[in-house]
């Protein structure tokens, strides 16, 4: 089987938060980029748990420039067996999903997983947009996934509880926290890495829907008032007539 | 101008954040409801309350396959002439609003926390919370979606016409073969109290407090993901980066230590109470009101104190 794995690079979690340019740029200074923990953890184990399950090959897709190669590099170390890059910036989900769609459907694989989203625009836009581009049905959220056959079962994510869905290959599915268990790369797939294929191709849609204009920082805020742990009843006072919130 | 708006009314029952949408909804245009299932016309005209003129539903089909969904909404905005499309950013807003973009060649804004400003720009939440984008679309056709609990919903009309329509939903492909949703419990998403706990309640068996708590309050319950990952509590509970992201009015955070990953999934939450042993624990610099002291000692008293309130309110 062939499977798709969308890949994505993520500040690290505890990047601090800054902009330049007159706030309309992301200060990317001493910023260390890591593979999106939901592509890299989730969607791209599980992509390898059903290649050596079921034989076939995980190729990852990235749209990004040259810079992007360390990230693609770390993917194919945790084991995929090859990568394609689209020489592009990435600058809107629409126009990522708009290049990935166009590569994939010319690769005919049988599974595309896509993180939940990515940790710095936590859009969770890319994965429908590609379903819908490609008309196949779309699985968010998944939190497991077994194949039998042609047909998959998973359970996703649903509100206030998990529901089990049931749907043909091909499909396209988010992958939440659940969906494998992390795997670190060891040393012999970070050098087999260095020698795995990765293909460059070129943007062929070239277009966003949107635009992000400026961006800004929350107001700071006010320092804890902290309540004597023998006065619940002020607290249940403050929280009525203060906060307004029972 | 003419505004879209789709509701989730599964089930017979119309979310907070739906109405929330619609009143979003309101203040862009005029606004039509769109849905499908089988909801009952009273509970849709409900919909007027907050602003909706119109619902147009679908009977034909049941469920929340986005597929299925983009479609009629699709048909619903070309028979309305929407230029603006409105969703709640909820679980199925997520997987049907990118659809839309795609189908309905329409610029996506997601995440929205407030209307459009005067340049035309959408405030967005970015970076799990800790930044805001103002975003544009670039299309002549738009589609926003608005992040639960961003906006209070405000009650401005009577009641709205319900008109069946034909979505032209088509098949599905995606077979539903069963839901398991804990009956009674509040949906941590739609919740506006949450009581969550941490490492520091040492065990599963220490919950009973929390629930008592919550239970007096009228909230949800959630934990911290080591407290999930030890099965102390339902996966579903995990809030948090890695788990579900929540803007609750209320969020009262025991025996957790605020890790920055924690925070990024209930930092936009209105009011914050932390208890805690360790007066210095990073979740104090997020808090609006804190107790320093043991949860052991503390939960019941709060316990005890909500219930004196709610007995004499
Ligand atoms: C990529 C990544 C993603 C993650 N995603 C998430 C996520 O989504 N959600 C999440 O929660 N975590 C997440 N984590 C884990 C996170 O970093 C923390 O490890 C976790 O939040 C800590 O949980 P805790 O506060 O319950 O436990 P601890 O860190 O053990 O803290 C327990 C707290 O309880 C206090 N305490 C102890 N005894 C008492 C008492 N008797 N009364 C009152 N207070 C007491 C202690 O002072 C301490 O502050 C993630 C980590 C990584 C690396």
């Amino acid at each position: 089987m062939k499977v798709l794995v969308c890949i994505s690079k993520a500040p690290d979690t505890t990047t601090k938060i800054a902009f330049t340019n007159g706030d309309t740029k992301f200060d990317e200074n001493g910023v260390k980029y890591i593979v999106n923990p939901y592509d890299e953890w989730y969607a791209l184990v599980k992509g390898l748990e059903l290649v050596e399950a079921n034989g076939g090959t995980v190729t990852t897709i990235t749209v990004g420039n040259t810079e992007d190669e360390a990230t693609i590099r770390k993917a194919l170390a945790v084991g995929a067996d090859d990568a394609i890059r689209i020489n592009a910036v990435a600058e809107d989900a629409g126009q990522v999903a708009a290049e990935i769609a166009k590569v994939a459907k010319e690769g005919n694989y049988d599974i595309i997983l896509v993180g939940k989203e990515t940790i710095d625009y936590n859009g969770s836009q890319v994965g429908a947009m590609i379903a819908e581009h490609l008309d196949l049905p779309f699985v968010s959220l998944g939190e497991s996934l077994k194949l039998n056959g042609n047909t998959a079962t998973l359970e996703k994510e649903a509100i206030g509880g998990v529901e089990t869905v049931e749907v043909d290959l091909p499909f396209v599915v988010s992958c939440a926290k659940g969906m494998a268990e992390q795997r670190i790369p060891n040393m012999r797939g970070i050098m087999a890495a260095r020698t795995k294929p990765l293909k460059v191709v070129e943007p062929s849609v070239n277009s966003t829907q949107t635009t992000f204009v400026k961006y800004a920082l929350p107001a700071p805020k006010s320092a804890v008032k902290l309540i004597d742990p023998n006065n619940m009843d002020e607290l249940v006072q403050l929280l009525h007539n203060e906060a307004k919130v029972i | 101008m003419s505004i879209l708006v789709y509701i989730n009314s599964n089930g017979n029952k119309i979310a907070k954040n739906s109405f929330e949408a619609v009143t979003y909804a309101k203040k862009l245009g005029d606004v039509t409801a769109v849905t499908n299932g089988k909801a009952d016309n009273a509970i849709l005209a409900d919909l007027g309350k907050y602003g909706a003129s119109k619902v147009l539903v679908d009977r034909s089909f049941d469920g929340t396959d986005e597929q299925q969904i983009t479609r009629m909404v699709a048909t619903a905005a070309e028979k309305v002439g929407a230029e603006t499309v409105v969703f709640s950013d909820d679980l199925v807003g997520k997987a049907v609003a990118p659809r839309l973009s795609v189908k309905m060649n329409a610029g996506l804004i997601s995440s929205a926390t407030g209307v459009p400003q005067g340049d035309g720009t959408v405030p967005v939440n970015v970076f799990s919370g800790k930044a805001f984008a103002f975003v544009k679309a670039n299309t002549s056709k738009k589609i926003i979606s608005l992040l639960p609990n961003s906006i209070p919903v405000e009650e401005v009309g009577g009641s709205a016409s319900i008109e069946e329509f034909n979505g032209n939903a088509g098949d599905t492909r995606v077979r539903v073969k069963g839901i398991n949703r804990p009956e009674g419990d509040i949906p941590l998403p739609e919740a506006e109290l949450v009581v969550s706990a941490g490492r520091g309640l040492k065990g599963p068996e220490n919950w009973g407090m929390i629930e008592d708590l919550a239970k007096a309050l009228g909230a949800a319950t959630a934990c911290s993901r080591p407290v999930a990952d030890a099965d102390w509590r339902p996966h579903h509970e995990h809030v948090g980066q890695t788990g579900v992201a929540i803007r609750p009015n209320l969020y009262i955070a025991i025996g957790i230590s605020g890790a920055i990953q924690h925070l990024a999934g209930v930092n936009g939450s209105k009011t914050i109470v932390v208890i805690n042993t360790d007066k210095e624990a990073p979740f104090f610099k997020a808090a609006d009101y804190g107790v320093v002291g043991d949860a052991f000692e503390v939960v019941p008293k709060l316990v005890e104190a909500v219930k004196k309130f709610k007995a004499s309110n």
